[in-house]
């Protein structure tokens, strides 16, 4: 998709059926390839979220290379659907798409988080391109993206908004009152997708702050609500075109709850403890390449 | 709270009657002052009819803010986003990153303590073009410290490409809005919302972002003040001639940037130098100009007439300006003391 993302905008999917497997396999091979940028970009530091971009990879590429209308030649395109990540320390599996949908050069990956990169740590809109906005400061990017999509609208847009966040999150307050005001303005052009990998800062979700039930949380707001495994493409399409299916100036605002597994893809680091900052020893990092490799292969030769 | 017009209390001090909070709870005009009805409302109104970009926002505060005033003209171009000031400024910056220019109004209050992280991050940062505007700035109602902003110009001094704008009345508001919504970056304007005086039609004025003005020249004392108190330094500095005390009084409704030519070129004289404000002593215009002195190495005494670094009380707002400072009264009280 990424070639042709520089000639002409992308448009989303329309059927609800079941996506066909060319579909699945072409974003799964992104999904695969956003996951290799993410060691690349984490070995450069030695340590960071990787586990979190590993595990959220499958929903970027998803979005990046299925349903987001971009060029990447010109990230300021006005037409463009906006895609707002609300979790700024996720920013090493943003990058790792951007590289993925020809929006910044892979080769640039290397300079993630050094001095005077384009690429820091947390996620800014000042600093790189497609970036929408500067999240990290967390239980922003749904508000924003309420206003972003109200503003669209009233300017007789057809972009839509897409806000990535994290079940942490849900712990803020704010997140709740833009979940109110999307509803309450009928932000049909706006779909929500929580990455659920169940682990926040301290420790697991439910030890932390119980975000459960999600689902009839976001259901009693008044959203379209689909929960689905995050880390099976042909499911993640499939939700993404109901949302598109649904997704009108006025309507239903759209939410994907999406169960990740932190690591996935690398057995060494699904297995070993979670953490939000993950340490990776030196000479692991040939090991989850070569781990996520067979992996991918080893599914595809099935 | 009501809009009802509630004014009184006129007796002289001592000997009048008590007051209650309802007092000037719509407008801080003096008694059969000319005023002006809800100006930023129609300000804003004229401004959105030369530039289809400006939008109003607010937290269920329309009607308190003056910008039920531009909802009524432009219903499809208002937005009311709830009582929720935290999505009220995130999707004012969400709006902005559209292209548009959005106002958003609550009470200072809820700007400057329940949303700061949304401004500083989401507007501040990437530098949107978004207004904030706060009602109830400093000591203007009488329900304690859950509405009264005496530290608001604190709190956002510190954010940095925030411009601060403190008028004086309603002329100061009609100009000030279009120049807001022309500037880049965002802005915040201590509302003067209802009945608001017109004062300084008098002196040959215009607004100026960013400018400090010389509204009258005096040779013992020179005031430096800023919203509805450069209306009380005129009233004071009349007060004061009838004492034999001359005073200028300079008008600095932009706190941030702070024009600190004008000022300066002032207070480097041998005349008593007197800041006035509607603001905790802490963090606002005493302070701003303070560090304007040193930082330009005059050796200069400033005398601040400014609220107290308290929780202040409830009551009625001519009682409580004139408990804490800001009266007419109090201020030539102060001048003459400290000229001994």
């Amino acid at each position: 998709m990424t070639a042709t993302a520089e000639e002409a905008p992308m448009t989303a999917a329309q059927e609800t059926m079941a996506p066909t497997t060319e579909r699945v396999d072409n974003v799964s091979a992104a999904a695969y390839r956003i996951r290799h940028h993410a060691l690349t970009m984490g070995e450069v530091q030695g340590q960071g979220y990787v586990g979190q971009a590993l595990g959220a990879a499958d929903m970027l590429a998803a979005v990046y290379a299925d349903q987001l209308r971009f060029q990447a030649a010109n990230p300021e395109w006005e037409g463009r659907d906006r895609f707002l990540l609300s979790t700024g320390h996720y920013a090493i599996g943003h990058y790792a798409a951007l590289a993925e949908a020809g929006i910044v050069p892979v080769e640039e990956l290397e300079t993630y988080g050094s001095d005077d990169s384009r690429l820091p740590m947390s996620g800014m809109s000042t600093y790189t391109p497609g970036m929408e906005i500067s999240g990290g400061s967390l239980g922003h990017g749904l508000t924003i993206a309420v206003g972003m999509a109200l503003g669209l609208r009233y300017q007789g847009s057809t972009a839509r908004v897409y806000n990535f966040l994290s079940d942490g999150e849900l712990d803020e307050g704010s997140t709740w009152e833009a979940a109110m005001g999307a509803h309450h303005h009928q932000l049909g052009n706006l779909t929500a997708m929580v990455d659920i990998n169940a682990l926040q800062a301290d420790g697991k979700t439910d030890t932390v702050l119980r975000t459960e039930p999600v689902t009839e949380k976001w259901e009693s707001f008044g959203w379209y609500t689909q929960r689905v495994d995050g880390n099976n493409m042909a499911e993640l399409l499939r939700a993404f075109d109901n949302a598109a299916a649904q997704a009108a100036a006025v309507g239903r605002p759209s939410v994907i709850l999406c169960d990740t597994k932190v690591g996935r893809g690398v057995p060494l680091l699904e297995g070993r403890e979670k953490a939000h900052f993950m340490r990776i020893e030196e000479h692991e990092w040939q090991q989850c390449r070569e781990q996520l490799t067979a992996g991918y292969e080893g599914r595809a030769s099935r | 709270m009501s809009t009802a017009t509630a004014v009184t209390g006129t007796a002289s001090k001592g000997t009048a009657p008590k007051l209650k909070t309802s007092a000037m709870i719509a407008s801080f005009a003096d008694p059969g002052q000319k005023t002006a009805s809800a100006p930023f409302g129609h300000a804003l109104v004229k401004a959105a009819q030369e530039n289809d970009k400006i939008v109003g926002l607010t937290a269920d505060l329309g009607k308190y803010t003056d910008m039920h005033i531009f909802a009524q003209a432009f219903p499809e171009r208002f937005f009311q986003m709830g009582m929720a000031e935290q999505l009220l400024f995130g999707a004012a910056a969400g709006f902005a990153e559209t292209g548009l220019v959005p106002f958003a109004s609550t009470y200072s209050v809820f700007a400057a303590r329940r949303a700061y992280d949304f401004l500083c991050l989401d507007s501040a940062e990437p530098n949107l073009n978004v207004n904030i505007v706060g009602g109830l700035p400093g000591l203007t109602t009488g329900y304690g410290p859950s509405h009264q902003a005496t530290e608001d110009m604190a709190i956002f001094r510190g954010m940095p490409n925030l411009t601060i704008v403190d008028p004086c009345d309603s002329i100061d508001i009609e100009q000030a809005v279009p120049q807001l919504a022309a500037s880049e970056g965002p802005t915040y304007l201590r509302l003067l919302r209802g009945n608001v005086p017109t004062v300084l039609d008098e002196y040959g004025y215009t607004f100026e972002l960013g400018k400090a003005k010389v509204l009258r020249g005096g040779n013992d004392v020179v005031f430096i003040s800023s919203g509805l108190m450069t209306m009380r330094a005129l009233q004071a500095a009349k007060a004061l001639a009838e004492h034999n005390v001359d005073v200028a009084v300079v008008h600095t409704p932009t706190i941030k940037p702070f024009d600190a030519e004008t000022v300066l070129a002032e207070i480097n004289t041998d005349r008593l130098a007197v800041t006035l404000e509607n603001h905790s002593v802490i963090g606002g215009l005493f302070e701003t100009v303070a560090s304007a002195v040193v930082t330009a190495g005059l050796g200069k005494k400033v005398v601040p007439v400014a609220l107290p670094d308290e929780f202040l009380d409830a009551g009625a707002l001519p009682t409580l300006h004139e408990r804490y400072g800001l009266s007419v009264q109090r201020i030539v009280a102060k001048v003459l003391a400290e000229l001994g």
